[in-house]
């Protein structure tokens, strides 16, 4: 049962295990990882739900009589192929954001807006006080 | 031109003229004379829809349907007509006090003034001939965002303070309430057209009829029903002739104008007489005009006075509504007509007081009677008018009232009328007398000179005065016209 | 020709991004993206004429017979929402060009309107196409563009929205792509048609209940349903000035579509309210959404981010009517999504041009701005009353929907709330008109002159067909009711 069903354990183990970093990680380059773990779990399961004990590529030949499913490989080619994309999107925008910030810790930028948005209602405070 | 025209151009004539008029914002002959033609051709509009609805039509106008079964639409009849009447008539006469007033007092934003008084009045238009109750709401809605301009035009802290009052009564209450009930009977009739007879009779039960009532009756809070009349008082910081036509005539007959149309035409009078469905209301009503007459004793200011006695001059028409016989209903209509002709009189006494002298309380206005002559004649008269006296107007009105509430045994009520009645003399008459039977503060100056307020401020509190008087005589006329309202679904 | 217009729809605008990027010129630049959205918007109302009586268009790409086939499918509930996208996107596109020149580099707006095209040309993907993987892709590359789009802000704030909204998109879109990958497993299609035909047979299998949940939970997160839109109002506060416009009017909207779709279409009703009562779930949550958000709306300061939790507070409204699940709940729904996106686009397309003239969205920079630019603000009055609701305005039209949906379940407690939503609406539109016409302008704003025409016509469109939509439903809630009958009729 356990050892039938083994790549299904190690996809729930990744998930988990990105979706926490993602969460509990206050930097920014680290929730990238974790996001890309948790991704990859998900591709595990394409593939895993795809491939049949004994199955080989579907090449059409007299010989081979079981083939793996390709849909789900090719859909996770693609899923890839996305993920990549969110990651370099996502590194370049933290690299904005150091160099903007100085800083890649979630909870120092977090402070530093709050300082911003602090001293922006102060100023129309006084605005409002003005007239 | 046909009578679905008519009605239309009765809502775009003043639209035009307000517009018209803020490109003449240089020259203010030009544009208050566009005021006051527009006002003319308004008023010759409404009277020219009469010979349709007096033969027994309803001439009226599908503008869109966005919704199935729920339309704008307009209407002319004879309830509506009559509202449309006063409020179109009354604003020719204030058009010209306004320019007496404004220019007399060297107001500022003068154009601004005129053009929201002319939004305000198509939106009265839209009121009076809505056919449905949606339409009728939008523009009950268009009437409060346009008076909120009117209202704080002094733009000082007190002006925006007493208009943060207004908009936020009259929006909270027309929102929360008077939607809310308007949604819920759409839901339960599937109409919201006014049909003679009503369109709830096979929909309610006693219970959700009274609360339904109560909810149209505390949503529409222009009626100015205690609890929710503080408005009213704070809405004076407006200048007077907005008080006048808007606070005294307008705004306020808009409000209880809507109570009547959905007693009548929604609820049907039959079925508030046979469920009690009034009852909450009739006895707020009936609070409402013991309590403000007594609070109206206790203020000093001459507007604030005035208005607490419109606060409770209004639930006279509730009352009336809520008696839910013909004879209430007659009363009540006749209350809309008399009360505006009245407290419109004594609305420009007061704003004509503030021109000349610049006093605004009543203590200060001993002696005043013999250099403002007319304008303290004309109070005096609007006073009886409103209190109910023969040969006044407004004594037909208290009279159908009373015979309504003796006719539905309502004993307790016709006490109160009686006494509201003896408040009314406590609290208007003094004005009157004070200024004709003291001496004044300054005996130096002189009573003898007569010192008026200039001539368009004066003639027009003349005219309407006078309009207290004619209206007694031609009370039967009136009574006419009302009697045309379809009180009951026709008989097939 | 006729027969190949949902393809025309799809490469119009995927075709004129990359040549886009090729082009230096700025203005190029704006002139090809402009030609092309608007084109595919008379595109897309050629669809909506072709499938105005009921009619489908299945049209099969590369010439592969569904199932295996990737299909476009166009019925009337995505023939509306292409026009959505495409028209109010090519409005905001038009007026884009004001709010960028001088502010950006001429390659770099280049870049700007092939993000923008992609973006355009991902949410028509999602729109039309009936594969269940390809909306994951479409989805994915909006969002991408999205995500590009926001962190072109001017403030630096805008990178950490853009980065939040990134964990939370990836995230939200990885849950759809779980929930894809379940049904798959289970039934062995990607077509939606096909999925609905083959899920009843499986109802009581547990790996469809939890590709549900997964679905709901992602599409959720896309759709800022409360507690989830936790991305949302920064995102929109900080994206640069017109693109939020876009963002607001398009992006949410297509993900509620794919709620729909799904829910209604591929789960089906049956399954999805019925077995899995997910309207437990999304009425106390559409709720709260809509009176927590509109109350913090009240207390903010900087117009634009009063809109953005206006426009949480609306979403839920959407959501809602879709809980609902009778004739006019859905109704109010779908014509709600419409309207809305007219009315927000609108909105902050003012906003935009107000921005591009005092160079700030706090509250008290645009005091007196009413008499500044009367015409732009008299626009964003429109559409401010059209917001709260008001007769004779599309937003009217759509929360008497909704409302007389929670009257006909008899809930009457919840029709008062909603009125009391609107109060609040009330509040905070008034809380901008208050500072635009009765607050005299600042001193160093009394030069500032009325918006350039390019911004301020298409200001006014959508202000007309704010009004127009208010008089005239036979497209918006004319539509939405034959999609809600054909919707609760078979089930």
């Amino acid at each position: 049962m356990i050892a039938g069903l083994f790549n299904y354990w190690i996809v729930i183990v990744l998930m988990m295990a990105g979706l926490y970093i993602v969460m509990s990680s206050g930097h920014l380059v680290k929730k990238i990882v974790g996001l890309n773990i948790f991704q990859t779990a998900v591709f595990i399961l394409f593939i895993s739900m795809g491939k049949i004990a004994g199955g080989t590529a579907p090449i059409i030949d007299s010989a081979i009589t079981l083939y793996s499913n390709p849909l789900t490989h090719v859909l996770i080619l693609t899923a890839i192929v996305v993920g990549v994309a969110t990651t370099a999107l996502g590194l370049a925008i933290a690299v904005r954001i150091h160099e903007a910030y100085d800083t890649v810790e979630e909870d120092e930028i977090t402070a530093m807006d709050a300082q911003s948005l602090h001293e922006e209602n102060t100023a129309s405070l006084a605005a409002e006080s003005d007239k | 031109m046909t009578d679905s025209t008519l009605l239309l151009l009765a809502l775009l004539v003043p639209l035009a003229g307000g517009l018209l008029l803020t490109l003449q914002s240089n020259s203010p002959n030009t544009r208050d004379v566009i005021s006051l033609v527009t006002a003319t051709l308004l008023f010759l509009i409404v009277l020219s829809l009469y010979p349709a609805v007096l033969s027994g039509d309803t001439p009226s106008i599908v503008l869109a349907e966005p919704i199935k079964g729920l339309s704008f639409s307009l209407e002319a009849e004879p309830l509506g007509l009559l509202f449309a009447t006063i409020a179109s008539g009354l604003w020719i006469l204030t058009t010209l006090y306004g320019m007496g007033y404004m220019r007399g007092n060297n107001e500022t934003n003068q154009t601004r003034f005129f053009f929201c008084f002319a939004i305000s009045i198509s939106a009265a238009m839209g009121i009076a001939f809505a056919g449905n109750l949606m339409t009728l709401f939008v523009f009950y809605e268009m009437l409060t965002l346009a008076t909120y301009p009117l209202v704080t035009h002094k733009g000082n802290e007190d002006a925006r303070r007493g208009g943060r009052i207004y908009l936020g009564i009259l929006m909270f209450t027309s929102i929360g309430f008077l939607l809310f009930a308007t949604l819920w009977t759409f839901n339960l009739a599937g109409t919201l057209d006014f049909q003679p007879g009503g369109i709830l009779r096979e929909h309610v039960g006693p219970g959700t009829a009274m609360i339904l009532l109560t909810l149209f009756a505390f949503g529409t809070g222009k009626a100015a029903l205690m609890p929710f009349h503080r408005w009213l008082p704070a809405a004076m910081v407006a200048p007077t002739p907005v008080s006048a036509l808007l606070h005294a005539v307008a705004v306020v007959k808009a409000g209880v104008f809507t109570i009547l149309k959905i007693t009548i035409y929604i609820f049907g009078i039959d079925l508030i007489a046979d469920t009690g469905a009034g009852t909450i209301v009739m006895w707020v009503a009936t609070f409402t005009l013991v309590v403000a007459s007594i609070v109206a004793l206790t203020k000093d200011n001459l507007k604030a006075r005035l208005a607490y006695s419109t606060v409770g001059q209004l639930s006279y028409v509730i009352v009336g509504a809520m008696l839910a016989n013909a004879a209430g209903i007659i009363g009540a209509t006749m209350q809309i007509a008399m009360h505006a002709m009245g407290k419109i009189t004594l609305f420009f006494c007061a704003g004509a007081i503030y021109v000349a002298t610049h006093k605004t309380e009543i203590s200060d206005m001993r002696g005043l009677g013999y250099r403002m002559p007319f304008t303290f004649a004309a109070f005096f008269i609007g006073s009886l008018s409103i209190i109910g006296l023969p040969p006044l107007g407004g004594s037909w009105a208290k009279w159908h009232l009373l015979m309504g509430s003796i006719e539905a045994t309502q004993w307790i009520i016709v006490a109160a009328l009686l006494v509201s009645s003896l408040l009314n003399i406590a609290y208007l008459i003094p004005v009157a007398a004070r200024a004709f039977y003291m001496a004044p503060d300054s005996p130096d100056k002189g009573p003898t000179t007569i010192a008026e307020a200039p001539l368009l401020c004066v003639v027009p509190l003349c005219i309407t005065a006078a309009g207290s008087v004619l209206l007694f005589f031609f009370g039967d006329s009136l009574n006419q016209l009302i009697s045309l309202i379809p009180l009951r679904a026709t008989q097939p | 020709m006729i027969e190949q217009l949902p393809a025309i729809q799809l490469l119009l605008t995927l075709l004129a991004a990359p040549i886009c990027s090729m082009l230096r010129n700025g203005d190029h630049a704006w002139r090809l993206a402009t030609a092309a959205t608007w084109l595919s918007t008379v595109v897309a109302i050629m669809l909506l004429i072709q499938v105005w009586d009921g009619g489908v268009i299945s049209y099969q790409m590369g010439g592969w017979p569904p199932p295996w086939g990737i299909e476009v499918r166009i019925d009337e509930l995505n023939a509306l929402v292409l026009l959505l996208v495409t028209l109010f996107g090519s409005l905001v596109i038009t007026a884009l060009r004001e709010s960028l020149r001088g502010v950006m580099r001429h390659q770099r707006q280049s870049l700007y309107y092939t993000t923008f095209l992609l973006c355009f040309a991902a949410l028509i993907g999602i729109t039309i196409t009936a594969d269940a993987f390809n909306v994951f892709v479409f989805l994915e590359v909006s969002s991408l563009s999205t995500y590009a789009l926001i962190a072109r802000g001017r403030d630096r704030r805008a990178l950490t929205a853009s980065f939040r909204y990134l964990i939370m998109g990836t995230i939200g879109a990885t849950f759809i792509l779980i929930a894809i990958g379940f049904l798959y497993m289970v039934t062995g299609t990607l077509n939606m048609q096909d999925l609905s035909e083959r899920l009843p047979a499986h109802w009581d299998n547990r790996v469809i209940q939890a590709s549900l949940a997964f679905f709901t939970v992602g599409i959720a997160l896309k759709v800022a349903v409360f507690p989830l839109h936790y991305w949302l109002p920064n995102a929109y506060t900080y994206a640069p000035k017109a693109t939020t416009a876009f963002l607001a009017a398009t992006a949410t909207k297509v993900s509620l579509y794919v709620m729909i779709r799904f829910l209604f279409d591929v789960y089906g009703i049956e399954f999805a309210f019925e077995k899995m009562q997910l309207s437990t779930i999304l009425v106390p949550l559409s709720i709260a959404g809509i009176l927590i958000a509109s109350l913090v709306a009240i207390f903010q300061n900087d117009a634009k981010r009063l809109l953005a939790w206006s426009s949480v507070a609306q979403l839920s409204y959407m959501v809602l009517g879709l809980a609902l699940l009778n004739a006019s709940g859905i109704t109010a729904a779908i014509s709600h999504m419409f309207n809305h996106a007219m009315m927000k686009a609108g909105l902050f397309l003012a906003l935009a041009a107000m921005i591009y003239r005092v160079n700030s969205s706090k509250l008290h920079d645009l005091a007196g701005i009413g008499r500044t630019m009367p015409l732009t603000t008299g626009a964003f009055a429109v559409m401010g009353v059209g917001l709260i609701g008001v007769p004779m305005t599309a937003g009217f039209v759509s929360k008497w929907y909704l409302i007389s949906g929670t009257l006909d379940k008899g809930w009457l407690p919840l029709a008062a709330l909603l009125i009391v939503s609107s109060l609040m609406a009330v509040v905070y539109i008034g809380k901008i008109i208050d500072v635009a016409y009765f607050k005299p302008a600042p001193p160093q704003h009394a030069d500032v002159r009325e918006a350039p025409l390019s911004m301020l016509i298409p200001c006014w469109i959508f202000a007309l067909l704010t009004i127009y939509f208010g008089l005239d439903t036979r497209i918006t809630a004319g539509l939405a009711g034959r999609v809600a009958q054909s919707y609760l009729g078979v089930s």
